[in-house]
């Protein structure tokens, strides 16, 4: 028991630096989904059939593939195939990011697709182009709608990162390996991984709630 | 052309072979998941207050830590106390538990959303408790849970994958072993992402004729 107490207590700092290469990981990912689901879920929302198609096709694989093979298929296979290397901290986060992209854009087309339909035959009576309705009338309302969506897929995305560990990412799940491997203290060092993750996912639900309460308007319900 | 042959002969029977392994590893969890998750989503609805709370601490570690850390644990862990899992059962019992977590929180949200007056009225008309679950409340919070339990299943049937962190050989583990074999990582990949699709499709069909097959006139249940 104390011995697997003082191993969690000398590993701690090593694996506190690998919860850095986490948040590193999840921000990336998120980022990345974020900056790809808004433009997929307007296109599945408001694009023209083919390329609805498309989307479709890209949800569809990105949702039904599991994550580690995808993360094979990519660091191993196409990304040396397109002569691009690398690491597995970049590839590990492109590929989250991906498949978290596929997910976010669900979010997002469900959100805008709550919103009242005769807003964006308003705005045209009012003389706004497509584009200008979608970005100043849907987008800043779907976004707000889609925070505790969003809070979800954070957490899912956090603990998808520890798969990253199959490529190689010094994140915790790896560091925390690597030390269970030297010391032989397996149970206490991957609670306390677990613990970590437990934490991670509390604060990180805590802010974007924080978040969803900053951003609301006053008087618009929803 | 070569390559052709070789992924006939060579890839696809060992694929299948691992496959199989992911079914059998698939079925057992899902059912278990499925018995653990009514349990405890009737627990966190129905029991008394230490019971409740149990349930609702299980919930939340077995959703919140990752799976891998889950397996690691029930593979690398429980060896601490002497206790020796095979890959295979590490993986079934973390599949399992972890599946059971989620489920309960459909099951909760199906149980609570049948109104408390049904349940007087059925007092009233002098059913028993039992009767009334059997009767009442079980058909109508089975028929909600349904399209989250179905969406839960899909996730284990991409999370087997990871069965393979804990070298217990399925599909995954398979197109590892053969494309650094032969370093067609690209191909392997990609036919092995295949399988999973047509497993999660094939699933998503089942558990949308399930839906509609058990779908009542006027009693709506949400589609997620």
């Amino acid at each position: 028991m104390t011995e697997g107490f003082v191993a969690v207590i000398n590993a701690l700092p090593y694996m506190l630096k690998g919860s850095l290469v986490t948040i590193g990981v999840v921000f990336g990912a998120m980022g990345l989904g974020l900056s790809l689901g808004v433009p997929l879920a307007v296109g599945l929302v408001y694009g023209p059939g083919w390329l609805r198609k498309i989307i479709g096709f890209y949800v569809w694989f990105f949702r039904g593939v599991p994550l580690l093979v995808l993360l094979f298929l990519f660091y191993f296979g196409l990304f040396s195939w397109m002569g691009i290397n690398f690491s597995a901290f970049s590839a590990g986060t492109i590929v989250l990011g991906l498949i978290s992209a596929a997910y976010q854009s669900q979010i997002f087309r469900g959100a805008m697709l709550s919103l009242p339909e005769g807003q964006l035959k308003a705005a045209r009576a009012l003389g706004m182009s497509d584009v200008k309705a979608i970005l100043f009338i849907i987008l800043p309302q779907a976004l707000r709608l889609s925070v505790p969506g969003w809070s979800n897929e954070y957490s899912i995305v956090l603990k998808d990162s520890a798969v990253t560990y199959a490529l190689g990412v010094a994140e915790i799940m790896a560091r925390t390996h690597f030390v269970a491997s030297r010391t032989y203290q397996h149970l206490p060092l991957y609670i306390a991984a677990g613990m970590m993750y437990l934490l991670m996912t509390y604060i990180g639900v805590k802010g974007l709630r924080i978040l969803e309460k900053n951003v609301r308007i006053p008087g618009y319900s929803y | 052309m070569e390559e052709l042959v070789y992924i006939q002969h060579e890839v696809l029977p060992s694929l299948f072979q691992g496959l199989w392994i992911s079914v059998l590893l698939i079925i057992p969890s899902a059912s278990l998941g499925l018995v653990i998750g009514i349990l405890m989503g009737a627990a966190r609805v129905f029991a008394g207050r230490p019971v409740m709370m149990a349930a609702n601490i299980y919930v939340a570690l077995f959703r919140g830590i990752p799976l891998v850390v889950q397996l690691f644990i029930w593979y690398f862990g429980l060896p601490y106390f002497g206790i020796y899992f095979s890959p295979f059962l590490a993986s079934v019992v973390a599949f399992s538990l972890c599946s059971g977590a989620y489920h309960s929180e459909y099951i909760r949200g199906a149980l609570l959303s049948i109104k408390k007056g049904q349940m007087l009225a059925a007092e009233a008309l002098g059913f028993g408790r039992l009767e009334m679950l059997r009767s009442i409340v079980l058909p109508q919070a089975l028929r909600r849970a349904l399209p989250g339990c179905g969406n839960e299943l899909i996730y284990l049937i991409k999370y087997s994958s990871l069965a393979y962190m804990v070298t217990c050989i399925e599909l995954t583990g398979k197109g590892k072993i053969l494309a650094s074999h032969s370093f067609k990582y690209t191909e392997i990949f990609l036919i092995v992402g295949a399988f999973y699709l047509v497993l999660v499709s094939l699933a998503g069909l089942l558990l949308r004729h399930m839906e509609n097959r058990l779908s009542l006139p006027g009693f709506e249940f949400h589609r997620t």
